[in-house]
Formats: C-alpha cells, structure tokens, sequence
C-alpha cells in the first residue's frame, strides 16, 4: 500500500473528482428533494473510498540511489535474518572476497513476530533476536580473515537494504533466505524486488539451516 | 536503526559525520509535511460538521434552514465557482514552472491571488447582508463558524499565495521539482482549501 497523495497534480486531480461529484449532488438536490441528494452524496463518498483504496494497492516502483567508494576496496551487502550465520552464506562471502580488499556490511532486519506486532512497533524482542544474529555472524565472518560491520534493519528487508546502501557503497549484495518452502521473504518477493530496484549484482544464497545441523 | 559493530580488522571509515536523513515514503519533506498537516485540519473541520450535524439530525427543526434564516444559494453557487476556478489557476502556474514557464507561473499565481481574494470579499459581503449573527440561535452559530473557518483557511491560503507570488516577481523558482517547492505547498493547501468548501457549500447550502 502507498499513499495515492504525493504532489499538487495528485491533488489536483482529487479536486476535480470531488467537484464533478458535488456538482451531481447539487444539480439531484435542486431537481428531486434533498434525501435524495444525500443519499447519492453517500454513495459517492463510498465510491470515493473504494477508488482510493484501489488507488493506493502495491508499491510503487522506486529506483534505489546508489553511491560507490571508489577507493579500489570490493564492498559487499549482506542481508540475512535467521540464516546470517548459515555456511552456505559464509562460504558464499568467502568466495566473492577471495584475492580482494573487501569490506561487508550485514544487515539482519528484526522481523516482528506477527503482524499485529510490526503495526505497533512492538520489535524490541525482535530487535535482541536480530543483535545476537548478526553479532555471531560478524564473529564468524571475522574468522574467515575479513573486515565486516553490521547493522539491524527496518523489518521491511527491503527498506532495510535501502537505507544501508545510504551509508554503505555496496558493489555486490547478497541477500540470504531459508529454502522456498520455508521462506517468508521469498514468497513477499524481496530478491526480485531488490532486483527490479537496485542497480548493483543481487546474488541469492539459500541456506538451509536444519540440513547444515543434520550435517554437523 | 539500531548498529553494532565488531572490531575486525581495519576499522570501516567512508562514512563520516551523521547518516543521510532516510526517506523511504519518497515525498520530499515539505509535500509529506502538508499533507499530514491537512490531515489535522480534516479532523478540524469534522469536528465543526459533526457539530452540524448534531444541529440538524438530532435537534431536527422542522425546516432547513431552520425559520425565519435563508441562504443566499446562488451567489454563494457564483462563489464556489470561483474559488474552484482558482484551483485550476493555482494548477497552470505550477505545470507551467514545471515546463520552465515563468511567465505562465507569475500568471497562474496572481489570478490564483485575485479569484481568492474575490472569494472572500463576497463571502464579507454575503455577511453583512445576511440578516442574521453568530448569537442568533444555534443554526447561526455553526454556519458562522463552519464559512468562517473556511475563511479563515482562504486568508491563510491568500497569505501563502502572497509570499510565493513575490517570490516569483523576484526570480525564484525553477523547472526541478525541489526548485518550485514553494509553489508546490501552498499550491497542495490551494486544493485543500477549495475541496473543503465544495464540502461546505454543498452541505450548508443546498443538501
């Protein structure tokens, strides 16, 4: 959902919908009685909800402004949540940082648990979660010999990849979610969105995390 | 946003000072700023019309207006039409900044001036030939507050259209959209301040 209101010719065109409504209320209400006229008026106004509310489904499409270092050194985006410590990421981020000045950024955005927890903020436990995450995942990228930092995102992950590539000028990012079976993320379309949005190479790792337990 | 980091390495230093404000509605600031500003000004007016409302379908007087009050509903019809056509003025003078039209906006915005300015000389007038006050009963209490709030909300507009108008006489503005925000605000108010009385006129006057 997104707010249909975003100029004066949005505006603009509001004012013209509501005048030509009104003027059918006016021109009904001085022909037959007033009820009448309410009674169109009512079912205008619901009209008028419903088509904002239409008007207002989905994203709209947005491209992501990008900056780069520019200093030689490969800078990598990762984004992950439960699976920012999964080897198949790790060896993922040991490959792309092989022979390479790198520096890698993490971001675990702290998923509320529900719904209704996101719609009133409630994301501190989420947030904890998200910090101990991504935390263990810094150490762990730290023992494959590389510079990493990291931060917890919005729980929209793909806000969240926008505001690190704010403060991050990432050359690569990848983005870590579970299998397709059990990825939330995947079935809201993240990947592809990040890919429609961002102008940078996106990879995709799928850590399956219970087949890695089965195998340690 | 919360951050951690881990000491690993060398330290992570291309970013220096405070992050960039983040923006992810995509409104500039100053267009996300009135239009939750006008969502206050919306919960304004419905509390004068529940007022109204409360006047006319619970108090239920036997007729509307109540005796002996009657509204002068065609020059306050003239009126609406034009403070609607300012709406469509306000509109040129900013599509024509956005074209790089300067001309088309310094026009666009004093007509915008004059059609408000007429307004709300008529509205003055339909005042002091109305018969009646704010004191006499509850009908002329809400229709004074109801119109007068609105006016008061077109003097404001009028103030704002002023200040852009000689910012245009003066140069400012251009094509970009940052460039014209101080057409874009006031203009976005404009909007508010017509779709509000298009409410009003057709609620107090005619239904």
């Amino acid at each position: 959902m997104h707010n249909p209101l975003r100029s004066e010719a949005d505006a603009f065109k509001w004012v013209v919908l509501i005048g030509a409504g009104a003027v059918s209320v006016i021109v009904l209400t001085l022909l037959t009685r007033p009820v009448v006229g309410v009674i169109w008026a009512a079912a205008l106004i619901g009209f008028g909800v419903g088509f904002g509310c239409r008007a207002a489904r989905g994203s709209l499409p947005r491209d992501v402004a990008l900056t780069r270092g520019g200093d030689g050194r490969f800078r990598l985006l990762v984004v992950a949540n439960e699976t920012v410590g999964g080897m198949a990421l790790l060896d993922e981020i040991r490959d792309r940082c092989r022979n390479r000045d790198c520096q890698i950024f993490v971001v675990t955005p702290a998923l509320a648990a529900s719904r209704a927890a996101h719609w009133a903020s409630d994301v501190d436990e989420a947030m904890v979660l998200a910090r101990q995450r991504m935390e263990l995942s810094l150490i762990a990228i730290g023992e494959l010999g590389l510079k990493a930092k990291g931060e917890i995102g919005d729980s929209d992950p793909n806000v969240a990849i926008e505001d690190a590539l704010r403060v991050f000028p990432a050359d690569e990012i990848v983005i870590s979610t579970h299998p397709p079976e059990r990825s939330g993320w995947l079935e809201r379309g993240v990947v592809e969105r990040a890919r429609e949005q961002i102008d940078l190479p996106i990879a995709h790792v799928v850590v399956d995390l219970a087949a890695e337990r089965a195998v340690r | 946003m919360e951050s951690a980091t881990v000491t690993l390495g060398h330290a992570h230093d291309e970013h220096h000072g405070p992050p960039e404000a983040h923006a992810s509605s995509r409104i500039d600031r100053q267009t996300l700023g009135i239009f939750l500003f006008i969502v206050s000004e919306v919960m304004l007016f419905g509390a004068f019309f529940a007022a109204y409302f409360f006047l006319r379908v619970v108090v239920d007087p036997p007729t509307w207006p109540p005796e002996p009050f009657e509204l002068p509903v065609a020059v306050a019809g003239v009126n609406t039409a034009i403070l609607v056509s300012s709406s469509f003025t306000i509109h040129y003078a900013l599509e024509s900044i956005r074209r790089g039209n300067r001309k088309g906006l310094k026009l666009g915005l004093v007509l915008t001036w004059l059609l408000g300015a007429t307004f709300l000389f008529i509205q003055v007038n339909e005042y002091v030939h109305l018969g009646f006050s704010a004191r006499d009963l509850g009908f002329g209490s809400i229709f004074y507050s109801l119109t007068g709030l609105h006016g008061a909300h077109v003097f404001v507009g009028l103030l704002l259209l002023s200040f852009a108008t000689i910012r245009a006489f003066r140069g400012h503005f251009g094509p970009k959209a940052e460039d014209h925000l101080g057409v874009e605000v006031p203009g976005i108010y404009w909007h508010f301040v017509d779709v509000m009385w298009i409410v009003v006129y057709t609620t107090v006057y005619i239904l």
